[in-house]
């Protein structure tokens, strides 16, 4: 897609192999670049999980750090789905964490000492496949808790016998919809901040190299909006996450409490 | 016209949509921010639904941006 001399935006989110570890059925089974950050996004969770879980009486600041965060997500499968709802904290908090450092991980600007960030949320095989474990839970709890009367969640209570032959197709294509929705919000949210991102960035280089009149007014200009931009990124790091994380607590009600 | 003048006129198109979901979204946070001052004491109850609303309005527009994307890389 991209002409030589020009910066390609779309270059960031390559997979590239790094290692090849073995071979099933012939295929070769690499490394990539996306594993690599998914394993650093692990690391860097269970180190900040490490430091906050010592149970000191008068808890540090880390403490505090990850007590809040747990706090904030079993308050929210409370409210949301009931005292029933504690048991899905550690899905949903794991959930919720692992987008929230793996979006945050994939804005280090790390460009600067010569490595590559990879944001692994903005890949649909990704999310798609946590998105589907999300659908498949509700899928489970639901026939598990209530059987057959699950298919009742595509009635609405109060519905008008007449209403119920347009009502349950409708309720039943918003039921299906429901992971590719969740998939690719996450997704796509992650892809549009940093096509955005790298395209100010190569406004700010291109109109740099066309000399100090063009860097002082293009350049100058496009670097204070790259500047708030990426601020803007950090918050929609977080808001992805909570949603994502908030959806599927949504979703696990119905399955839960049928509606 | 050919193909990919119109490739890249449909992409165009689809800002429309992303643009059209920003106005969704700011609608969304302007009237919690309305009722919210109205009445601080059952704002903070509301952040879950406040957020699914974001989500919701939010979502059509990236799927305006799905749409450029797909016309300008995979088409």
């Amino acid at each position: 897609m991209a002409e030589p001399g020009k910066i390609d935006p779309m270059y960031q989110f390559e997979v590239q192999p790094i290692a090849h570890l073995f071979d099933i059925a012939g295929l070769p089974v690499m490394l990539t670049n996306s594993a690599v950050w998914m394993l650093v996004t692990g690391l860097a969770l269970w180190l900040f999980m490490l430091g906050g879980m010592k149970q000191q009486l008068v808890p540090g600041r880390w403490q505090v750090a990850v007590e809040s965060l747990t706090g904030f997500i079993s308050s929210m499968l409370t409210q949301n789905i009931g005292p029933e709802g504690r048991k899905y904290t550690p899905y949903v908090f794991s959930l919720f964490m692992f987008i929230l450092f793996a979006n945050l991980l994939g804005l280090l600007p790390l460009g600067l000492i010569g490595i590559s960030p990879f944001t692994i949320t903005s890949h649909l095989a990704f999310t798609g496949i946590l998105a589907l474990v999300s659908f498949s839970i509700v899928l489970v709890v639901g026939f598990w808790r209530h059987g057959l009367h699950f298919f009742s969640l595509f009635v609405p209570h109060g519905t008008p016998l007449p209403m119920i032959p347009v009502i349950a197709p409708i309720e039943f294509v918003s039921f299906m919809v429901r992971p590719f929705s969740l998939g690719l919000r996450l997704f796509v949210a992650m892809t549009a901040g940093h096509v955005l991102l790298k395209v100010l960035a190569g406004f700010v280089i291109n109109a740099s190299n066309a000399g100090v009149g063009y860097g002082l007014t293009v350049g100058l200009a496009s670097f204070v909006l790259m500047v708030g931009i990426s601020a803007l990124e950090i918050l929609v790091a977080g808001i992805q996450a909570y949603v994502f994380a908030l959806l599927t607590s949504l979703y696990i009600n119905d399955a839960e409490n049928l509606h | 016209m050919d193909a990919e003048a119109a490739k890249m006129i449909g992409a165009g198109l689809a800002a429309v949509g992303a643009g059209l979901a920003s106005l969704g979204v700011g609608n969304v946070f302007a009237k919690f921010l309305e009722g919210a001052l109205r009445n601080p004491a059952a704002a903070d109850g509301q952040q879950g639904r406040l957020f699914i609303g974001f989500a919701a309005a939010e979502l059509l527009g990236l799927l305006a941006f799905v749409v450029a994307m797909i016309l300008l890389f995979v088409v």
